[in-house]
């Protein structure tokens, strides 16, 4: 670079001439060159002040607009996240033990209509006429021509009728998709399944929400995503469960009762394997509770759960095998049965008269009613009922139907009387649900493992605490066998199946409180196959059954409910896979073949 | 050189910006494939859920009596009986392949001519 010489000659030699100091020409000439290279590094300074803030500008300009986008679009799912598992909305199926369907949803369509956008409104509401018979065709006119926008016409319709819908052609006929609740089996399992129905309505969706049974109880758990789609497994078995509700409908019908109620459990795990109560209706159409008359006789009761009923000699096997637990008595010990027994101004009397002694293995085998009062005295109320509480008579069961936690069982509340602990022993003064009784069976003959009753599918099942040893679990279960073999239910004797169990017919107590009813009873067997390792215990309950078919209407549990139960054995045990123990010969017609 | 360098730095860039352009454009295209065929998985899905309950309801258990019941003269369908159990040994098992059918005659296997010697 060439640079002005600070001290340019010329100019000194003349400055010299004329007297001057030439020193100042050269600080002149600094100072100039000063201010030229300030204004150079000022001029650089600020072109590279004015890039930096263009570059500032533009980044935040950037994040300015991109901001703005953000918040003013649509939010949408990252579309490259999805991993193939998409949110599942749809409410979860439900299945039974072995995945069979019992619940599901299907797609339908609501139909409404906007009377503005409509062309023809009195044609539509005559043509809709015809493919809905139900529709009142003259408010749906005036509907569609008066000054409404909306209008639902129906909440649920079949394919077909869609059809026919778009056929009419108006366009102010609309559909909105609804997920409907199905229950493929109908009515079957129809207590358990409770049923569902429409909550918050809207033009394109409607939420489902269960109404009862398990539906309800489940409600949460069947609409989070969360299971992606997992079944809810019930450990109901559809074909036993169709067996028994047919048993039980045909056996309902012949003992001309007002209602029926079956439950098979198995005995170690206490799960259901078929609950059925009858009348019964179909989930699919829910009926309106009643709103008059005894709940107990809408179908929508659920009498194996809801229907706490005195349960008669069938608590008999309860003191007996606390008398046993206990040491004081044993199966040969004989009980004074002189009947009727007087307590106070109370009088106990047998169904006839026993004579003046049995063996314990007898009262139970003859069902005396004097002598389990005179076992439960030894007892004495406190320690009964402890071991009734133990067995969970005395507290809602833990099933899971939205049913169930309200449905507490009905005994002397603050103190327990001596009179109460003899009629309790034998199942009068005590009300608890055929549920209550089947898991308080599973737990006395299983062993004596505490057996909590659920309608869940449990692989994995734990057993509960001890309540009796296996020992008098054996004595009982013996004692209850000789009952069908020779007792009051003989009539539960299946062939191949040896059958243990306890009748119990109980009076029904009058409406008004007062008393009993004359010829009323709730019948009862809870029973227990196979006797030597028992596996299902079985309970069937009868409303105010008759036996027609002797000279007299015999209402016993023995004429009414052993034989129904009998039957659901003979049809449910197979179904179980319960080989039975007799030789199939060829008079079955079965040719005995081998290689 | 720097000339050079700057000439590549440029062909550099715009090869970047037309592999980011061309990669851009795949990755949107397979995302509108995903969408296609998530969308079809749903639909099948749907359907499959159709089919199920409709499977449910053909195989519902009062159907399959009556229909056990109508054709009962072809069927000859009961309820299961505890009669009706077996056991292995009464199976009639199929022959062994490598073994010659029972129920032919026997061969004569001793051979016709007179031994010799």
């Amino acid at each position: 670079m060439i640079r002005a010489p600070l001290r340019p000659l010329a100019r000194i030699l003349e400055a010299r001439a004329k007297g001057e100091n030439p020193d100042a020409i050269e600080r002149e000439n600094i100072r100039l060159r000063h201010e030229e290279q300030r204004d150079r590094a000022r001029a650089r300074a600020e072109s590279r002040l004015f890039i930096l803030a263009l570059f500032f500008f533009c980044a935040f300009g950037t994040v300015g607009i991109r901001m703005g986008v953000l918040a003013a679009t649509e939010p949408a799912e990252p579309r490259s996240a999805g991993s193939g598992l998409q949110i599942l909305a749809n409410r979860a199926d439900i299945a039974d033990r072995n995945g069979r369907i019992l619940a599901t949803n299907l797609v339908t369509y609501s139909l409404y209509a906007q009377p503005q956008q409509m062309t023809d409104p009195e044609g539509s509401a005559r043509a809709l006429g015809e493919i809905f018979p139900d529709l009142d065709t003259a408010r749906l006119a005036r509907d569609f021509t008066g000054e409404r926008t909306f209008v639902w016409i129906k909440r649920r319709i079949a394919p077909e009728q869609m059809q026919a819908v778009h056929d009419i052609g108006d366009p102010g006929l609309l559909f909105g998709p609804r997920e409907m609740r199905l229950y493929p089996n109908g009515a079957l399992a129809a207590h358990v399944l409770g049923g569902a129905g429409f909550g918050r309505e809207g033009v394109h969706s409607a939420e489902v929400i269960g109404r009862a049974g398990v539906e309800q109880t489940f409600d949460a758990w069947l609409r989070d995503p969360v299971n992606e789609g997992r079944p809810l497994q019930l450990s109901l078995d559809l074909t036993v469960q169709a067996a028994v509700e047919q048993v039980l409908a045909g056996g309902m019908m012949l003992m001309n009762a007002k209602g029926a109620t079956a439950i098979l459990m198995d005995a170690h795990t206490g799960e259901v394997l078929s609950l059925a109560s009858l009348p019964d209706f179909d989930p699919n159409d829910r009926p309106l509770p009643p709103t008059s008359g005894d709940p107990s006789d809408s179908p929508l009761f659920n009498r194996a759960v809801q229907g706490v009923y005195e349960l008669g000699s069938t608590f008999k096997t309860f003191a007996v095998a606390q008398a046993l637990e206990l040491g004081l008595v044993s199966p040969d010990t004989m009980i004074d049965t002189r009947s009727p027994m007087t307590y106070g101004r109370h009088r106990i009397s047998d169904f006839r008269n026993y004579g003046p002694q049995l063996s314990v293995t007898d009262v139970i085998v003859k069902s005396s009613n004097v002598g389990t009062a005179r076992i439960a005295m030894e007892i004495g109320g406190e320690r009964q009922r402890a071991f009734l509480d133990s067995l969970g008579l005395l507290d809602p069961t833990a099933l899971e139907l939205a049913e169930a936690p309200g449905i507490k069982p009905l005994f002397p509340q603050r103190t327990w009387p001596e009179i109460s602990t003899m009629t309790i022993a034998y199942g009068h003064g005590i009300s608890a649900s055929p549920v209550h009784l089947a898991a308080a069976y599973a737990t006395i003959v299983n062993g004596g493992t505490r057996v909590t009753p659920t309608v869940l599918r449990n692989p994995t099942p734990a057993r509960g605490a001890r309540v009796i040893s296996e020992e008098t679990s054996a004595l009982v279960r013996g004692m209850m066998r000789a009952a069908v073999e020779q007792g009051t239910a003989t009539l539960a004797e299946v062939p191949g199946y040896a059958v243990g169990g306890k009748t119990g017919t109980a009076d029904k107590p009058r409406r008004d409180g007062r008393g009993y009813e004359e010829d009323k009873v709730i019948t009862t067997f809870a029973g227990f196959f196979p006797a030597e390792a028992p596996a299902y215990v079985l309970v069937v309950t009868l409303d105010e059954p008759v036996e027609t078919s002797g000279p007299e209407p015999r209402r016993t549990a023995g004429w009414t409910a052993v034989p129904v139960a009998a039957e659901i054995i003979r049809r449910a045990a197979p179904l179980l896979g319960l080989r039975p123990e007799i030789e199939t010969g060829e008079a079955n017609g079965v040719t005995l073949a081998r290689n | 050189m720097k000339a050079f360098l700057s000439v590549l730095a440029a062909f550099a860039v715009m090869g970047l910006a037309f592999w980011a352009y061309r990669e851009n454009y795949a990755t949107q295209a397979a995302l509108d494939e995903v969408e296609q065929l998530e969308r079809e998985i749903a639909g099948a899905r749907d359907a499959l859920s159709v089919l199920r309950a409709e499977w449910a309801y053909l195989n519902r258990p009062d159907r399959l009596r009556d229909l056990a019941e109508l054709n009962f003269d072809r069927l000859n369908l009961l309820p299961l009986r505890p009669e009706q159990f077996g056991s292995v040994d009464q199976v009639a098992f199929p022959p062994e392949p490598g073994l010659l059918p029972l129920s032919v005659d026997p061969v004569d296997v001793i051979g016709i001519e007179e031994p010799q010697g």
